[in-house]
């Protein structure tokens, strides 16, 4: 192993000595199946060109990646790219002079350039005001709903079309309880999936300025009357039996694959997973809204992560950066990105690709995600984007769990989640104000 | 008279006390220093951006009831993690000091906890008791009681008492059973002959003589569940249900290394300094008093 590794080291040596190529560092925390497509898109632009290397490194967790880039940047040896989850997004915009704007490096680059090509939820959310792109989009997923059609036929309920309004889920949970199954529903990412993308979902605010996409002075809004309705509607559900609370971020899906939770709202990129290694038949819907809310369905939010481009780099290593970007936008590779991780296509020519192909019609409910994204967003429904996010997901996750417990009411959480998030984005906008 | 070694020279005890001095100030001044320092200051998370604020970031502390909360949370973890990894580890030494055969193999296992990493710990305790899949939960479901750490509380805490108690008690155990192992028998006998219960024996010999021993693991015990217990905590609960488990050292980890906010953080761990200062300066000047060397 260690002679392997240090004939690796040697070649590598030797190739670069040869052919002076420019190396590109890029830091991600992509893993599995996700991880071979990093490393396979490396591969396959190094041997497109002989000028530029892309080096991708594994760094750990996105949070273990962002902490250990911000040491590098303070050490002054940041890498080029840097891949950063979506509630990272609103922090990097506001660090000035840490990154270069996408746009930016394009333009200077001379490289083609349109950023109408890109799908304008996926883009928009990694949009300055001003219209420039500031990061670029590589994974991008969205918050759907997976349900177990062999319970659903166990508790005889029709498996063709899944539930589709909160009504009919809490219909299907109740006879699916009947039947005897114990975890009816559980829900993962309760912050993104029950409040963010079920603003958007809804066309309400989550936050003020247009989620904080306008400014960074914005304010949390989940208080309003649909907002109590729903987390009300699921805190009686969970009293009944019906909505089981598996606990925070990701974990509970690993309680739909084992079978044990019939239904559940989690993001896209658990397709690959569920169709990896569950062992029932499954399908995948939109996510659930209310039918008597006018203008829902709108779209889901984004999540996932964009690729960020580090300051204080040479020229020439930012020009290839722009061809390696150029590369990644192209359709087929973007369409072979897309199929194999499940996450969404950023450009309109992928997905349209990925259709003629017939990939969609060959994996059904592929295309669910796609379909809630691809739509034209309103002020309300563009995305998420504030400050200490990271802090506010957890706030998030606090108080809804004390809905769940009974400990709160719907009202009395979501009050509390106004207010301890808008303590946290009037620090954000205060530390920040003065760039 | 009071024999003494003098040093003659004036710079040698100093250049022998250097090593250790260099790696106190290096890893334990000078980080204390730096903590100080962020703990008036407000910085973006690139650290861009640095605005002295004085003391805002302790301001915002006090103003916070969710971090007032974690002070009585805290208190509570703590106690219980001193108490029972105290009682049951010196349980636990007592019985291996009568142990005639095997005690090597006894001792070996007892000790076997310690090299578990904090962070493992927690996620073997998580294991056990996962409501739906865990081994002692479905024991537990069968005796009558719903286990559910995820939204229960109090069970919360338990889990995390539990695994942080366990991990510490090698520790304790060791230095309680060197602590037995230089009572004098002749002590012990004497009480023996006096007609003195093993009870009565502990009570009044073999716990006093080692009152220097559990005052010593009382300190480290407190700092253990102040400082080291916040991997436990992540792997298990991250803190929850709600901020139930949520104690002070966890907040730091988290608002300094997750929530990149290091102002805030370096005001917590100040905090957390100064009352783990304050303990032990009062366990050394009213408890030590009740320790007989």
């Amino acid at each position: 192993m260690k002679l392997k590794l240090a004939a690796i080291a040697l070649a590598s040596a030797f190739t670069v000595s040869a052919q002076a190529q420019t190396e590109i560092q890029w830091w991600h925390s992509m893993t599995a199946v996700n991880g071979e497509v990093v490393n396979d898109l490396a591969k396959n632009f190094n041997a497109s060109q002989n000028k530029y290397k892309i080096v991708p490194t594994f760094k750990g967790t996105y949070d273990e990646s962002f902490t250990a880039a911000v040491a590098a940047h303070r050490a002054g040896n940041a890498p080029h790219i840097l891949q950063v989850f979506e509630v990272g997004t609103a922090t990097m915009m506001a660090s000035k002079g840490v990154t270069v704007p996408v746009g930016k490096i394009m333009k200077d680059a001379g490289e083609k350039f349109d950023p109408k090509a890109y799908v304008s939820a996926v883009a928009g959310y990694y949009t300055a005001p001003s219209g420039e792109m500031l990061s670029f989009p590589f994974n991008s997923s969205t918050t759907v709903f997976y349900f177990n059609k062999d319970a659903f036929k166990a508790a005889g309920i029709d498996t063709a079309k899944a539930p589709g309004t909160w009504p009919e889920v809490a219909l299907a949970a109740a006879k699916l309880k009947a039947s005897g199954h114990k975890c009816p529903i559980s829900i993962a990412w309760q912050g993104w999936t029950q409040l963010e993308s079920f603003s958007a979902w809804h066309n309400v605010e989550f936050a003020t300025k247009g989620n904080g996409m306008q400014g960074m002075d914005a304010r949390m809004k989940v208080n309003s009357p649909l907002h109590v309705r729903h987390i009300e509607n699921l805190a009686n559900m969970a009293k009944q039996g019906l909505f089981v609370y598996k606990g925070r971020a990701n974990v509970p899906e690993a309680s739909f694959i084992s079978g044990e939770c019939a239904m559940m709202t989690t993001s896209t990129g658990f397709y690959g997973n569920v169709a990896k290694n569950a062992k029932f038949s499954w399908g995948l819907a939109p996510l659930p809204h209310y039918p008597d809310v006018p203008g829902a369905p709108q779209n889901t939010v984004i999540g996932g992560a964009s690729l960020w481009v580090m300051a204080g780099k040479k020229a020439d290593e930012y020009k290839g950066i722009a061809q390696f970007f150029s590369y990644l936008s192209e359709p087929n590779v973007q369409a072979a990105t897309h199929q194999r991780t499940g996450y969404l296509p950023i450009t309109m020519a992928a997905y349209e690709l990925t259709e003629k192909s017939g990939f969609y019609g060959k994996n059904p409910g592929t295309d669910v995600g796609v379909t809630q994204m691809i739509r034209k967003t309103t002020d309300k429904s563009r995305g998420i984007r504030l400050g200490n996010y990271v802090q506010i997901r957890t706030i998030e996750d606090e108080e809804l769990e004390q809905v769940w417990a009974g400990k709160k009411s719907a009202q009395e959480a979501l009050d509390s989640i106004v207010k301890r998030g808008n303590e946290l984005l009037e620090r954000f906008e205060k530390a920040n104000k003065k760039s | 008279m009071e024999k003494r070694v003098v040093f003659r020279s004036p710079w040698l005890p100093w250049v022998l006390m250097a090593p250790q001095l260099t790696v106190i100030a290096v890893f334990f001044f000078w980080p204390a220093a730096q903590a100080l320092l962020q703990s008036l200051q407000q910085s973006d998370a690139f650290g861009g951006s640095v605005e002295w604020v004085g003391l805002e970031n302790f301001r915002n502390l006090w103003n916070d009831p969710g971090y007032l909360a974690s002070f009585y949370t805290t208190a509570l973890f703590s106690s219980l993690v001193a108490v029972l990894g105290i009682g049951l580890s010196l349980l636990l030494a007592v019985f291996a000091d009568r142990i005639v055969k095997g005690t090597l193999v006894y001792t070996t296992l007892l000790i076997w906890p310690y090299a578990v990493a904090p962070a493992v710990a927690g996620v073997l305790w998580l294991f056990m008791f996962a409501p739906s899949v865990g081994v002692l939960s479905y024991a537990l479901r069968s005796l009558g009681v719903d286990w559910n750490h995820l939204l229960n509380g109090t069970h919360a805490m338990t889990l995390v008492v539990m695994a942080a108690v366990w991990k510490q008690i090698s520790y304790n155990f060791l230095f309680f059973l060197a602590g037995l192992q230089s009572i004098p028998k002749s002590l012990i006998e004497a009480a023996a002959i006096d007609g003195a219960r093993p009870w009565r024996r502990f009570w009044t010999i073999v716990f006093p003589l080692l009152s220097p021993t559990t005052f010593f693991l009382l300190v480290i015990n407190m700092v253990y569940a102040f400082f080291d217990t916040f991997a436990i905590v992540d792997a298990a609960t991250q803190g929850g249900p709600g901020k139930e488990t949520s104690i002070l050292v966890y907040k730091v980890y988290y608002d300094g290394f997750k929530a990149m906010d290091q102002g805030s953080s370096a005001a917590q761990s100040v905090v957390l300094m100064v009352i783990v200062v304050a303990l032990t300066v009062v366990q050394f000047r009213f408890v030590e008093k009740k320790v007989n060397y």
